[in-house]
Parts: C-alpha cells; sequence; structure tokens
C-alpha cells in the first residue's frame, strides 16, 4: 500500500489517497466474496433433493428375530424387530461402557415420545466413513456385540445399534419417525 | 529464464526467423531443450518425468476421446462405459489405455518422487520445484480419485463414499461439507455430475502446473546422481540430441511393458467389483481402493480413531511438503551418505509393506504392521531426516561431475 504521497521517512499522517485505496480494496473483497458465494453455494444440494422425501413402511411383515433395510434419502434404512434378549442385552449396558452414550429407551422412542423397545429403526450408514454395516440379514456377520459389524474398518456395534469397538466415533443415527398405527412406522 | 547458455540461434528459415521475431517460441526451444546444459552423468532414473510427461499427454487424448462416448448419469453411466467397451470402435483400446494409463502414470511419478528422494533433488535451490511436484501429485490423486468414480460400479461408488466421508471427521462443519461435496445426502446424481466435470477440468491444471514445474527446473537445471552442481562446460552436454534420446529410448520400454498390460492383462490393476453396477444398499464385503492409494489408505485404518486416522493419512502428505526443511544435511545424493542411504531404502520397503496393508481386510496381524509401518513413515521423515543431517559423516564428495564419470570408467 506504500504511495508516493507517503514521505520518504515512511511515517507522514494518512492521506486521503490512502483512505481511498484502502477503502477501495476492502470493497473490492467485500465484492469477490459476495461473487464466489453462488459459486460455492451451487454445490449445495438442490431444492429437488432437499424436498424431504418421507416414507411409509408396513412392519407387520416383518416377525420377531427380522430385519429390513429401506432406501431413504438414498441412504439405506435398517428396521429390527428385536427380541426379547436383544431388548435385555441392550439396557444391561452400563453407560460407561459406551464411547458414545446413550440409554437403550431414548433409541427406541418416536418422534410422539412413544417408547417401542421392538422397533429399532436407524440409518444403516456407519459413522466412520460411510459403509453400510453387515447384521441385518439373516447369515451376515453380526460382529462381537450382536449388532452390526462394519467389514470396511472394522467397527462393532451392539442390539441397540451403538459403538462399541472400533474407528467409529458415533452410534447408528436414529432418523426422525413416527409410528402412525401400530403398524405402519413414517421416516422423516 | 536461465541464465544465458551460448549465444542466441540464428534462423535461416525466413519464415521461423520472422515469427521468431515477433515471439520467440523457437529461441526458447533451441535455448530450453537443444542447447540447454544437462549434467552429463544421468541415470535411468532421470527418464521418469519425461515418461510422466508423456503418460499425462496420453491420458489427456483418450480421455477426451473417452468422454465423447461417456453419459454422466446415475441410471447411464455404467452401461455408457460397457458400450465403450463392447460397441463403440476402439472403446475398448481408449478405455484399457485410459484405465491402465492412470496405474502407469502412477508408477513413473512414483519412481520420480523416490528418485528426487534419494538424490536429494528437493535441496536447496530446488524446494519450490519439489513443492510443485508434490502439487501435482496432489492433483494427479484428486483426479484419479474422480475419474474411478466415473464407471459407477460397487468400487467406485463405495470407494467414493469412503473418501468423502474422510471429511466428516473435521469438528462441527464436517457433516455441512460432506453434503455439500456430494450436493446431496449420500453420493448420487449431483456428486457424479460434479466429479466428471473436475475430472475432466483437473489435467489441465496438472499441465499449467508441469509446466511451472519445469520452469522451475530450468532456472537452476537438473540434479544428477553425484548431487554437486556442474563447474563447467566439460561437465554438461547439451540436452539435444543426449538426453531427447536418452529419454525416448526409456519411453519406448516404459511403452512396451505398458502395452503389455493394456493388451494381454487390462484387469489385472483394477477390482472385479466395479463391474458390478452401484448399489447404494449393499456395501462389498472388501473396500479397497486403486493399487496406487493403498499405503495411504493403510495409514488411515492404522489410527483406531477416525479423526487421528483421517489426520495421519493427510499428514503422510503434508510431510512432503516441508521435507526440504526437514533434511538438515546439505549432501544431497544418498550415494555419499552411507547411514540415510539405508534408511531411504527401507522408507521404500515400508511403503510397499504399507501398501500389502492397505490391500487386506483390517483384521489378525495386519493392525499391528500397518501400524509400525505408519510409525516408521513418520519417524522417517520427522525424526531421521533431521537427526541423521546432523550426525551422519558423509563421504568425500568427487571434485566434479567429469571427475566422478571418468573415475568410473577408469577403474
Amino acid at each position: 500500500m506504500a504511495s508516493s504521497s507517503v514521505p520518504a521517512d515512511g511515517h507522514g499522517d494518512p492521506t486521503r489517497r490512502d483512505f481511498l485505496m484502502v477503502a477501495t480494496g476492502a470493497l473490492g473483497a467485500v465484492g469477490a466474496a459476495a461473487v464466489a458465494w453462488p459459486f460455492i453455494n451451487n454445490l449445495n444440494p438442490a431444492a429437488d433433493t432437499l424436498a424431504l422425501a418421507s416414507i411409509e413402511v408396513s412392519v407387520t411383515p416383518i416377525e420377531v428375530g427380522q430385519a429390513i433395510t429401506v432406501k431413504w434419502r438414498g441412504k439405506p434404512v435398517f428396521i429390527r424387530h428385536r427380541t426379547e434378549k436383544d431388548i435385555k442385552e441392550a439396557e444391561a449396558v452400563p453407560m460407561s461402557e459406551l464411547p458414545d452414550p446413550q440409554t437403550d429407551n431414548s433409541r427406541v422412542t418416536d418422534s410422539a415420545k412413544k417408547v417401542r423397545p421392538e422397533w429399532l429403526i436407524m440409518i444403516g450408514v456407519c459413522t466412520h466413513l460411510g459403509c453400510v454395516p453387515l447384521g441385518n440379514k439373516p447369515g451376515q456377520d453380526k460382529g462381537p456385540y450382536g449388532g452390526w459389524y462394519c467389514p470396511c474398518h472394522g467397527s462393532a456395534y451392539d442390539t441397540s445399534g451403538r459403538i462399541r469397538k472400533g474407528p467409529a466415533p458415533l452410534n447408528l443415527v436414529i432418523p426422525e419417525y413416527l409410528f402412525v398405527s401400530d403398524s405402519l412406522v413414517r421416516i422423516g | 529464464m536461465a541464465s544465458s547458455h551460448g549465444t542466441p540461434p540464428v534462423f535461416n528459415n525466413k519464415v521461423i526467423a520472422w515469427i521468431d521475431y515477433r515471439l520467440p517460441i523457437f529461441s526458447y526451444i533451441e535455448k530450453e531443450y537443444h542447447t540447454f546444459p544437462t549434467p552429463r552423468n544421468f541415470n535411468y532414473f532421470w527418464n521418469f518425468g519425461a515418461i510422466a510427461t508423456v503418460m499425462l499427454v496420453l491420458m489427456i487424448a483418450t480421455g477426451v476421446v473417452l468422454a465423447t462416448n461417456y453419459t454422466p448419469n446415475v441410471l447411464m453411466a455404467f452401461d455408457s462405459v460397457e458400450r465403450i467397451d463392447r460397441d463403440v470402435p476402439s472403446g475398448w483400446l481408449m478405455r484399457d489405455l485410459h484405465m491402465n494409463g492412470a496405474s502407469f502414470f502412477f508408477i513413473a511419478v512414483y519412481v520420480h518422487i523416490f528418485r528426487g528422494m534419494y538424490y536429494g533433488s528437493y535441496k536447496q535451490p530446488r524446494e519450490l520445484l519439489w513443492i510443485l511436484g508434490v502439487v501435482i501429485f496432489l492433483l494427479m490423486m484428486a483426479t484419479a480419485f474422480m475419474g474411478y468414480v466415473l464407471p459407477w460400479g460397487q468400487m467406485s461408488f463405495w470407494g467414493a463414499t469412503v473418501i468423502t466421508s474422510l471429511f466428516s471427521a473435521i469438528p462441527v462443519v464436517g457433516d455441512s461439507i460432506v453434503t455439500w461435496l456430494w450436493g446431496g445426502f449420500s453420493i448420487g446424481n449431483p456428486t457424479l455430475n460434479r466429479f466428471y466435470a473436475l475430472h475432466y477440468l483437473l489435467p489441465f491444471i496438472i499441465v499449467a502446473v508441469v509446466a511451472l514445474h519445469v520452469v522451475a527446473l530450468h532456472v537452476h537445471g537438473s540434479n544428477n546422481p553425484t548431487g554437486i552442481d556442474p563447474k563447467g562446460p566439460q561437465d554438461t552436454v547439451p540436452f539435444h540430441p543426449y538426453y531427447t534420446m536418452k529419454d525416448g529410448f526409456g519411453v519406448v520400454i516404459f511403452l512396451i511393458v505398458y502395452s503389455a498390460v493394456v493388451f494381454f492383462a487390462p484387469d489385472m490393476l483394477g477390482d472385479a467389483a466395479n463391474y458390478i453396477p452401484a448399489d447404494p444398499l449393499v456395501t462389498p464385503t472388501h473396500i479397497v481402493p486403486e493399487w496406487y492409494f493403498l499405503p495411504f489408505y493403510a495409514i488411515l485404518r492404522a489410527v483406531p480413531d477416525k479423526l487421528g486416522g483421517v489426520i495421519a493419512m493427510f499428514g503422510a502428505i503434508a510431510v512432503l511438503f516441508v521435507l526440504p526443511w526437514l533434511d538438515t544435511s546439505r549432501v544431497r545424493s544418498s550415494t555419499f551418505r552411507p547411514i540415510y542411504k539405508w534408511f531411504m531404502l527401507l522408507l521404500v520397503v515400508d511403503v510397499v509393506v504399507l501398501g500389502f496393508c492397505g490391500a487386506n481386510p483390517p483384521a489378525g496381524f495386519w493392525i499391528p504392521l500397518s501400524q509400525v509401518a505408519t510409525l516408521y513413515y513418520f519417524v522417517h521423515f520427522l525424526i531421521l531426516l533431521p537427526v541423521l543431517g546432523k550426525i551422519e559423516r558423509p563421504l568425500p564428495l568427487p571434485p566434479s561431475i567429469a571427475d566422478s564419470v571418468l573415475k568410473k570408467k577408469a577403474g
């Protein structure tokens, strides 16, 4: 920002010209940022992607001990009809053993605050790097905690979908859902 | 640009002289690629810069042709690549050249990086030259990653999911960044579209950075196997015909090996799972990136913490940027560094071991092995390099390049 109006000793008072230089530069920077924003924002999800498609799933055909996978927002959602044993195991875990402490009850409560311990509904995406964990289909490896096991980097989840071992930092995410009736759940 | 070498050329052809007087491209070529004084003692490791350049041109040529038949849409991408392979005239050749070209481009660049590290080509006054090289390497990785997504197979989809999810490890804003990268809530059509656009753009940016890399190279000229500077005309030969011929010879040998893979084993370096169309609901049992990313993937998995793993992986590349300042030895070439030489070769072994760790499932002895190998990688750069430069006693350097060449011949 040196200009000819500054005396040779470099300690002259700021002149009108200096002020105009700084003001013009600042305005230019603000303008450049304002122009950059639409370019950056352009890459964000479009309105049709955002239009939050909610899906309704009938849970009647899912037997105790079974689980199904449905697709929501391009992601798999696990719906597991848990056995008594699954529920007991999940409830018995002390909070101190959990890397991301959450009670089992809080993970099976729908948006109307109704607790249904037999239905566990989660986004089936490992919180490490986004793989779909195994354990939802019969015969798949459920991992050492009887829930889900991610084959990509070895994260193991319990029967409440909580992270127990491996690199994933968080429990499997519970989406917003509501039981419209005892047999019909709306996800989203 | 470089200091003057010789008198300016006189062009007998009137058209060339007319153009050159107004736009001195012929003088430039003459000065930088003909009379340019180059150390007389290059070994074959010095071929790989030229080889990498040839691969870059080849990738752009085949890529532009492939783009005329490819469709970046999640419903059509996989089929359009199969159509290129089966129905489009010479499509199979263009695709196999491009697909394997990526691998051979990385082979050339990895040898080129090794040469730079072994012979200390990154040291003063070539630090910026080296940094521009690391920038090219990063751009190549981004380009290759996005190119691998385009066929929209299972490995494309899940590789993209894993790599983009790396950014979710960033505290607070991580998830927003990932949504921004994806243009949605999962890898989908917006992601494929933007990756295609960027995959087409980045190679030309690489060309621009390569140009800067070459300009920086020609300021102080090439390093050489002795690591000592040329002291006069007896130490150098003109670039043409000596090194145009030697580079040409190396390029031909390299292309023969490349062609053998393209024609006889085009899927050897790929993953069979990428011939299964992408399925967002089923993760392949074993996700592996392309071979050239395996060492970095192993470092990512070696750290049992999400953010820690991501930091270690990016750190493994970031450390290359500061390599010129981590190495405290003033001797460039490892030939004259009796201790460092062996650690440098151990680093090569270490990176290969990391590659095998990355290729295998994260279980059993692969976990501790990848942790030990990751530890050595960082110890090499952050501890051995600064310390060895201080305590190692280098061998006596030859008085000049000419001297070392003639002595070798006589002895």
